[in-house]
Order: C-alpha cells, then sequence, then structure tokens
C-alpha cells in the first residue's frame, strides 16, 4: 500500500496526521494485498458500465473501445463488478504467485 | 475590579468556562461534575453565555461531539467524572494525537465497585496515558484559574493538545470558598479568540483522523509525544503571563517550607492542604518535614520536581489509587523510575491513601513520615503501604 512519498519521519509527518490534500488515496497503491482479480470476458461484455457504477473504488476505467478495464493499482477483488454485472462477463480469478 | 465572593466551586469553574467564552459545550451530567455543567446548561438557556450547550446521551457521546466541534474550529469545553470518563475513554485518545485543543475539567471520584461516588484518583489515573496535559487544583481558587489557564495552552498554536484540569470531586467541587473571579476585560486580554492550526471547513477541504498504516503509526505517535512534552514551555509561558495579568503565580511543582527537610510529602490535589497543616505540626516539633505538590502531572516536569527535591534524602508519596497487583501507585512508580539509578537520589516509599472518599487527617500525614522514616533505616517487605486500612 506504501507510496515512497508518504513515508515520512516524525518531524516531516502532517499535523495530527491530517490529510492536507483532498483525495490522495490515488496516490496509494491501495489494492496490493488483493486475493483475486476481475477478468472481463469481451465475448459477452455489451459496455454497459455497470461495473463501473457499482465498483466502490472507482478502479474502472473505459478504453477506447468502449470496454471497462479494473485498474490492478486500486482493486481490492471485492467480486461486486462480477456479482452485478447483467451479463456474467466478469469472473473473479485468484490471484497467483 | 474583579471580586472576591463566597462561592461553590463548581459554580465559579462554570463561570470560569463563560469567561473564557467556551463556543461549544457537549456534556452529560455524573456527580460530582453536575453542578458545573447544569449551570453551564443555565447560563446559556439565560443568554449569559453565547454558546452551544449540547445535552448528549453519554459521554462517550459528549466526547464525540468534542472532537467535531474543536475540529471545526470552535472553543469547546466539557466535564466528566469517574465512570463518566470511563465511558469517554474509547475518544480520549482521538483528540491528544490528531492535536484538537479542547478543555475538560474532571471531578475526581472513585471507580466501582463497591460503588463510591466519593473523591480520590482512580478515575484520572486509568485515563493517565491519553496524552492530554493534564493538571491538578488544589483549591477552589487554583480550579478557576487553572480552567482559564487550560484553555491558554491548549489553544496556543505551537501546542493545540487538549487539556485535563483535575479538581477533587465533592472536596472541591462542592465546598464554597472564597474566589477571586477574573473580570471579562482581563480574560479577555489573556485569550485571544480560538485560531486553529487547521480547521474542518468545506472550502478548504482537508481529512482528519485517516488509518495511519503500519509505516506512518509509530512516526504519528511520537509526533504526539514530542508535542506535550515540548508543551512544558508554553504551559510556563502561560502561567507567568497569568501572573501578569491576573497576579496569581503557579508552577508545576510547589514547595512548602522543604527548606533543609530530612523527609518531603509527595501529593497532589486538596490534600495537600491537609499536608501543609501537618508539616506545620512537625515543624512545630522540632522535625524536619517539608511538601512538594505535584500541580502538572503530563507533561511531568521531571527537571522541576529533581529541583524541587534538593538534597532531601526521603521521599513519601501518596496515591489516591490504587492498582491491584502493581508494584506501586501511579505516581510513586512515576518517581521512582525518574530517579532510578540517578547518583544521590532519595529514598522513595510510596504510600496509598483516601480512596473512596476517606479522609486523611493530618495525623496520617505524621504516620506517613514516621513509616517513611523507619522505611529507610529498614527496607519494608511490601513496595508500598496503604495508610488507615482496618485489618479486622
Amino acid at each position: 500500500m506504501a507510496n515512497s512519498d508518504a513515508i515520512v519521519g516524525w518531524k516531516t509527518i502532517t499535523f495530527g496526521c491530517h490529510i492536507l490534500e483532498p483525495g490522495n488515496s490515488a496516490n496509494f497503491r491501495t489494492g496490493d494485498w488483493r486475493s483475486q482479480r476481475p477478468v472481463t470476458d469481451k465475448e459477452k461484455c455489451i459496455k454497459c458500465g455497470m461495473c463501473w457504477i457499482f465498483c466502490p473504488d472507482m478502479t474502472y476505467k473505459q478504453d477506447e473501445e468502449g470496454y471497462f478495464e479494473a485498474d490492478m493499482e486500486y482493486c481490492k477483488g471485492c467480486g461486486i463488478c462480477a456479482h452485478e454485472c447483467p451479463k456474467d462477463a466478469i469472473t473473479m480469478v485468484p490471484e497467483e504467485g | 475590579m474583579s471580586k472576591r465572593v463566597g462561592i461553590e466551586v463548581s459554580i465559579a469553574i462554570s463561570e470560569a468556562v463563560g469567561l473564557a467564552r467556551a463556543e461549544v459545550i457537549p456534556a452529560y451530567p455524573i456527580t460530582p461534575q453536575t453542578h458545573i455543567v447544569e449551570h453551564l446548561s443555565e447560563m446559556v438557556a439565560n443568554g449569559q453565555l453565547d454558546a452551544e450547550f449540547v445535552p448528549v446521551e453519554s459521554e462517550h457521546a459528549a466526547m464525540s461531539c468534542c472532537c467535531g466541534a474543536a475540529a471545526a474550529g470552535a472553543r469547546v469545553f466539557t466535564s466528566s467524572s469517574s465512570q463518566g470518563l470511563s465511558l469517554m475513554s474509547e475518544v480520549l485518545y482521538i483528540p491528544s494525537t490528531m492535536r484538537i485543543p479542547m478543555v475538560m475539567v474532571v471531578a475526581n471520584r472513585a471507580l466501582s465497585a463497591p460503588i463510591s461516588i466519593w473523591n480520590d484518583h482512580q478515575d484520572i489515573m486509568v485515563q493517565r496515558d491519553i496524552g492530554w496535559i493534564q493538571t491538578f487544583a488544589e483549591n477552589g481558587q487554583e480550579a478557576v484559574d487553572l480552567t482559564i489557564h487550560a484553555f491558554k495552552v491548549a489553544e496556543n498554536r505551537n501546542v493545540s493538545l487538549p487539556m485535563i484540569v483535575n479538581i477533587d470531586g465533592f472536596t472541591l467541587s462542592h465546598v464554597i470558598e472564597p474566589i477571586e473571579l477574573p473580570d471579562q476585560e482581563d480574560v479577555d486580554k489573556y485569550l485571544p479568540p480560538f485560531k486553529p492550526r487547521y480547521k474542518l471547513d468545506p472550502r478548504r477541504p482537508i481529512t482528519m483522523g485517516p488509518v495511519g498504516i503500519p509505516e506512518v503509526y509509530t512516526e504519528a505517535k511520537m509526533a504526539h509525544d514530542m508535542a506535550i512534552k515540548n508543551s512544558k514551555r508554553y504551559i510556563l509561558k502561560a502561567w507567568k503571563e497569568f501572573e501578569e495579568v491576573f497576579g496569581r503565580k503557579y508552577e508545576p511543582i510547589d514547595t512548602y517550607r522543604t527548606e533543609d527537610a530530612e523527609v518531603l510529602l509527595v501529593g497532589m490535589g486538596s490534600i495537600c492542604e491537609t499536608a501543609m497543616t501537618a508539616v506545620d505540626q512537625m515543624r512545630d516539633n522540632g522535625q524536619k518535614v517539608g511538601l512538594l505538590k505535584i500541580r502538572l502531572w503530563r507533561p511531568f516536569p521531571a527537571q522541576e520536581f529533581r529541583k524541587a527535591v534538593g538534597k532531601t534524602k526521603i521521599l513519601a508519596v501518596i496515591d489516591r489509587c490504587l492498582p491491584p497487583g502493581a508494584v506501586c501507585g501511579p505516581v510513586g512508580a512515576e518517581l521512582r523510575s525518574m530517579f532510578y539509578k540517578i547518583p544521590g537520589s532519595p529514598k522513595i516509599f510510596s504510600f496509598v491513601a483516601g480512596l473512596g472518599g476517606r479522609d486523611v487527617t493530618v495525623s496520617r500525614f505524621e504516620e506517613m513520615v514516621d513509616k517513611a522514616r523507619a522505611f529507610a533505616k529498614k527496607r519494608p517487605r511490601e513496595l508500598y503501604q496503604v495508610i488507615g486500612v482496618r485489618e479486622k
């Protein structure tokens, strides 16, 4: 999860450990403890964007062809996208290695 | 001109909070703190004090509400005691590491069981390590003065920490004393409006209280520790300014007849008044005995304490708290650790007295001094003694 810029000594840590810059969790690899990942079958996908809507961490982005893909920096493998997909196009597969 | 009036100490504290122009007061009543918050709610209802009085559903909610209001930039006051303070416990650690200033008066009371509404220091010693600045008042005037002082210290931008003023339940809270309430003009001069370093403001959003991952938590705690250690200079400075404006002088450690003393009693809070009478009597009988009063408990003023002890070789330390199964009470343990293996340090004997409202009389202080002298010659088997406990 660590971002090396945020790992500072006690003398430079922010006052009261406040976060002074809103939305700075984007600077952290918040998904590095994931145990499974979503894989979209583009044959079944209808580009409806339900995964993008339901993802609680806003990890889905639309590519040039209009498909939605989860950013593995942030995806925690919760499986909500797979559960909500109306075409069962998303499968959760175990992370390996 | 400020005037000296006969007033209940609790009411005087409320008036001091009013003079300090507190803006938000979330509080839940509990004996023996009740009169403080009751009177504050009256002051707000009568329009005497322009503040929000939040009648919360518990002490846990009271402290949570304090955190929110102070984080939004309000001058916040609350008060509690005993079981109520324990119910706050989970929240008490939060404003301190988050550097959110507020002031709480704790009317010290015993903890159940058995149920006791009476005075000792067990409630606050449970909260020893919450990271708040803590002072102990000896009498009603001190309770008022330390309350005003607490706002000045807590809100100092270099301190920015919550602060507790301890007052003995009933012994102080319910007693009518002649007290000089300062003038509004002087308090306004001493205590400028609160300007926090950071506050919750939708125009400039920040996050307070995020997760501290293992790579961050230790540094956050270290920063807090250094902040409270560094606060001492501002505590002393605020006392000096207090003296300039109001004419009453306060120090972290008070000494009473300590010159050439062979034995020094060490106490905190209102028992020091009786201890002074005991010291006078013992001095009249030719005994070289003095008294040290710990006014500033956190951060512990180690340097000032060592200086106050001077060359005295025997300390009789009074704890109004019995931690079952420990080697001695918290004040005794603090002083023993502080002096451990320092050449020429005094012998320290720990006494537990005044639990659950038990009076500590003049003769009990004499007993502690006699015992400490005897123990200095022949080391006792126990690491601490409970004073005034019936055997049969």
